[in-house]
């Protein structure tokens, strides 16, 4: 899809906003509709977008494989440190009143950083997900052969 | 009233693309109803009010999986494999049997739940209140399902998260192969001079 000027222009004029809208998603989540999961999908969608138009190495170009393995962790371990300091703070695991002096801004803090860790870890999940399907080269199976032919010609077009 | 249309037009809706996804054997098209059926879900959720859920089911469920099932569909054939013996009338006659067996039980069921929204439900006495409240009023976050998913069963949502994790882990280890066997196999590959090459 690489050759087609409207999807190019059209993905490179997205890739942005829709960017924008998953982090406004993400820490809106207090106030409206949203939270970790949507806007690690939506932050997950702006990349697979680039990489379905730019082809799968610009997209490993642009978020390599160790990153995504990397911020794959970083998200679960953001959360559970999250619950291991609050125990560090004479508190119990993921009790957010301890994290500030009030319990309300002890919770909204809690919360904040309990669903970026959420955000992270979906993001990364999605992109390791597209990715592993649709780079994947079935050489270990019986009769590959002819799928991997149907693959190559899909990527010619 | 209009509500009631537009929920009689929505369910007609889902019935009409779950009747069409079994009439197909070309999965391509099974993919995009299968989109479209999660789609009308998300306005159905938001018919009911749930928002966030309608949000998720459209991100995830129209956006994600379609592109996943398509990335999925580039190593399947275009068409769905038809098993030997799979529409002979004894085994028509056994699913239709089941099929209205559980569909009698089911409905019988949903006689015996409460009536949707009502203040008396079990579901709206036990905690819910103190929710709702608390989470306006004490700690300012007027979004009640963050709170709910995120603080009081922060728990539910850490195992949520790990999950995930460990899904998109075993994916990437069954289908990228970063295993020590599959390595092995890589190397020996290259050593014998068929390496392939990258379109």
């Amino acid at each position: 899809m690489k050759d087609n000027v409207i999807l190019r222009v059209a993905a490179k004029i997205l890739f942005a906003p829709i960017i924008v809208f998953g982090l406004y998603v993400q820490f809106h989540g207090d106030y409206g509709p949203g939270g970790g999961f949507q806007a690690g999908v939506i932050i997950a969608a702006a990349f697979i977008l680039h990489a379905l138009v730019f082809g799968l190495d610009a997209g490993r170009r642009l978020f390599p494989l160790w990153l995504n393995i990397w911020l794959l962790a970083a998200g679960v371990l953001i959360y559970g440190g999250v619950g291991v300091a609050s125990m560090g703070l004479n508190g119990l695991f993921l009790d957010y009143n301890v994290l500030a002096a009030t319990q309300a801004t002890g919770q909204h803090i809690g919360i904040l950083l309990v669903e970026f860790g959420v955000g992270l870890t979906v993001t990364t999940v999605m992109l390791l997900l597209f990715h592993a399907f649709a780079g994947f080269e079935p050489r270990d199976f019986e009769g590959g052969d002819s799928v991997l032919d149907k693959g190559r010609s899909r990527d010619d077009e | 009233m209009t509500g009631l249309m537009v929920n009689i037009c929505l369910l007609a809706l889902l019935v009409i693309i779950v009747v069409m996804v079994m009439r197909t054997h070309r999965l391509f098209a099974v993919v995009v109803l299968s989109g479209a059926y999660s789609l009308i879900c998300a306005v159905v959720f938001v018919n009911l009010d749930a928002v966030d859920v309608a949000f998720t089911e459209a991100a995830v469920g129209a956006g994600i999986s379609t592109v996943l099932f398509l990335a999925a569909l580039a190593v399947l054939p275009a068409n769905e494999k038809q098993p030997p013996g799979a529409h002979t009338l004894t085994s028509n006659l056994a699913a239709l049997v089941i099929v209205v067996i559980v569909g009698g039980l089911l409905i019988h069921a949903a006689f015996d739940l409460p009536a949707l929204g009502d203040p008396n439900a079990p579901a709206q006495v036990h905690v819910a209140p103190r929710y709702l409240v608390e989470s306006d009023e004490v700690l300012n976050i007027p979004n009640v399902v963050t709170t709910v998913l995120a603080s009081y069963r922060g728990f539910d949502t850490l195992g949520e998260t790990i999950v995930v994790f460990t899904a998109g882990l075993g994916v990437f280890v069954l289908l990228c192969g970063a295993t020590r066997t599959a390595r092995h196999t890589a190397t020996k590959d290259e050593r014998q001079g068929s390496g392939r090459d990258e379109g």
